[in-house]
């Protein structure tokens, strides 16, 4: 089976270790959720597994690929997508426009394609538009296709985030808080969607603070605090352990 | 009269030529060039010294002219794009002034502060004027065909992706594709169509000295920009005109002010542009033709 796994994953700034020995290993093909105080490290390690910020110790293995000494493209292009707590929407573009910039096979990027071989762009265009109407119809995001990505709703950004992450052919995507500032009709939503997504075959970490809609979607739960694993396993059993309360209850 | 409308319209498309570079960069891209005039500058000085040292047809030094400021923008690219936008800018406006003072100090070379004078003109077997009108000619060819690479370029998947890494250079890279790729190509081609610019502007002046390369020319192009409207053709196009028709509009004023000496008009040419800038800030953000902010 595929494999996500980190061994021993270390982040310092000096003598403050932001992570200390991360060591974890998850199926690709799985829906797994994310749960720990603010400042705990989880969007810290969502950035030392995505290569925006570099480990100080630690392995890092994506499907049998060494990743830890990979830039942040090469992961992406590995398969390995992510999002981001505060949306990073393309805002002057339109939401189609976002969705396309997601497709990952558009020779039309090259200038060199571009002057010398306009069918093949057009083509690969064609493919692309197509894709976009599906994702577009998948997220419920045809009433605003056209708007300009910055003027959406906060919940619309993190659902034209997730579309823009499929577009590239993602094989696992961190998910880092979906429903944050999402109404909870639209919550129910996006957990459908991942739901589905994962019956076809992607994966899914996702970090959330929203213990009851997190615990319906996911198979299992890793608990992070101060930087290391605290606990790990099916949702309710985690949820009842008693260190875990403790931690989110800031009782420590 | 004649003579002084062909002037107004060469300068005007040169200053369209250069907006065009500098939307490319900044409008799409996002990259904070304040160095645009060392590109022009290096592309007047190749045109000219590639025609009057090697004896090349005047017409061969324009795709030189090209080359060079392409590619010396090259190495710009690599340094530069390990950094954060603003510092480009620094880097790119001390890059400009290093161009000036490398031609000040090559005299051998460049004639250093005297400059060079006597720069062939496109068609020297004819009348001034007749060649000065075959030179508008000509400019006006080679914007048209800049405005269609343009509009090629910037309308075209390529297009949509350097103005997702100018919205999010982040997001851009979590979806697996590499920003500096295309900000190095679009500070050289950038760096080319200064070049082109700056051969035409050599071939028309037919007389250059470092003192026509300083950084306040960059910045009329980056007011130009503004006033017209980022990332749109015809903004750069509008904005360009519009500067223009500032600089030598004020001109004109000179005769109904009583007791004002040059330097006195060009700080109120200045100012006039000055006070438009913070009007077009406050009633239209997005400049003529703009559909956004340019900030």
């Amino acid at each position: 089976m595929s494999m996500l796994t980190t061994t021993g994953l270390d982040l310092a700034y000096g003598d403050f270790k932001v992570l200390n020995g991360v060591t974890m290993e998850m199926s690709l093909s799985g829906l797994h959720g994310m749960i720990g105080p603010n400042g705990a490290g989880k969007s810290t390690l969502f950035a030392v597994l995505s290569g925006f910020s570099r480990q100080t110790a630690g392995k890092v293995n994506f499907a049998g690929t060494a990743f830890e000494q990979l830039s942040a493209v090469e992961r992406a292009r590995h398969g390995f997508g992510r999002t981001f707590q505060v949306p990073r929407e393309f805002k002057h573009l339109s939401v189609r426009e976002n969705l396309k910039v997601g497709a990952r096979h558009q020779p039309g990027e090259s200038l060199i394609k571009l002057l010398l071989a306009p069918g093949e762009v057009r083509r690969a265009e064609a493919a692309i538009s197509e894709r976009v109407e599906h994702t577009l119809d998948f997220l419920k995001l045809r009433a605003v296709a056209d708007n300009l990505a910055g003027g959406l709703s906060g919940g619309q950004k993190k659902l034209l985030e997730l579309g823009r992450v499929l577009m590239s052919d993602p094989k696992f995507i961190l998910l880092d808080e979906p429903y944050a500032g999402v109404n909870p009709v639209l919550i129910e939503e996006i957990s459908a969607r991942i739901s589905e997504l994962n019956q076809q075959g992607i994966g899914f970490l996702i970090i959330e603070h929203n213990l009851e809609a997190l615990n319906r979607l996911v198979d299992d739960l890793y608990v992070m605090d101060r930087g290391t694993l605290l606990a790990h396993g099916k949702p309710d059993e985690v949820l009842a352990d008693a260190g875990v309360r403790a931690a989110y209850m800031g009782s420590h | 009269m004649v003579s002084y409308l062909a002037t107004i319209l060469i300068i005007m498309v040169i200053y369209i030529l250069l907006a065009f570079s500098l939307d490319l960069q900044y409008g799409f891209t996002g990259l904070i060039n304040f160095g645009l005039v060392g590109f022009f500058g290096v592309g007047a000085y190749t045109s000219a010294l590639v025609t009057m040292n090697l004896g090349l047809p005047a017409w061969l030094s324009f795709p030189a002219a090209m080359l060079v400021a392409g590619l010396l923008s090259w190495p710009l690219g690599r340094i530069a794009l390990r950094l954060r936008d603003d510092y480009l800018a620094i880097v790119t406006l001390g890059f400009s002034e290093i161009i000036r003072l490398v031609i000040v100090k090559e005299d051998w070379l460049t004639h250093g502060v005297q400059g060079i004078s006597g720069i062939p003109r496109l068609w020297p077997n004819w009348s001034s004027s007749a060649s000065e009108l075959f030179l508008l000619c000509a400019l006006i060819t080679a914007a048209a065909l800049t405005t269609l690479v343009m509009r090629r370029i910037t309308q075209s998947p390529y297009g949509r992706t350097i103005q997702a890494i100018r919205d999010d250079e982040v997001a851009v890279i979590a979806l697996g594709k590499d920003p500096s790729i295309f900000k190095t190509q679009v500070l050289v081609i950038g760096g080319a169509i200064a070049g082109l610019a700056g051969a035409f502007y050599a071939h028309y002046i037919t007389y250059i000295v470092p003192d026509q390369f300083v950084p306040i020319t960059t910045f009329y192009i980056w007011m130009a920009i503004i006033m017209g409207g980022v990332a749109r053709l015809l903004g750069s196009i509008s904005g360009a005109v519009l500067l223009v028709f500032l600089l030598e509009g004020t001109r004109f004023l000179r005769g109904y002010i009583p007791g004002v000496t040059d330097a006195g008009m060009a700080s109120f040419q200045l100012g006039v542009i000055g006070v438009l800038l913070i009007l077009f800030m406050r009633w239209r953000p997005q400049g003529l033709f703009g559909k956004r902010s340019a900030t």
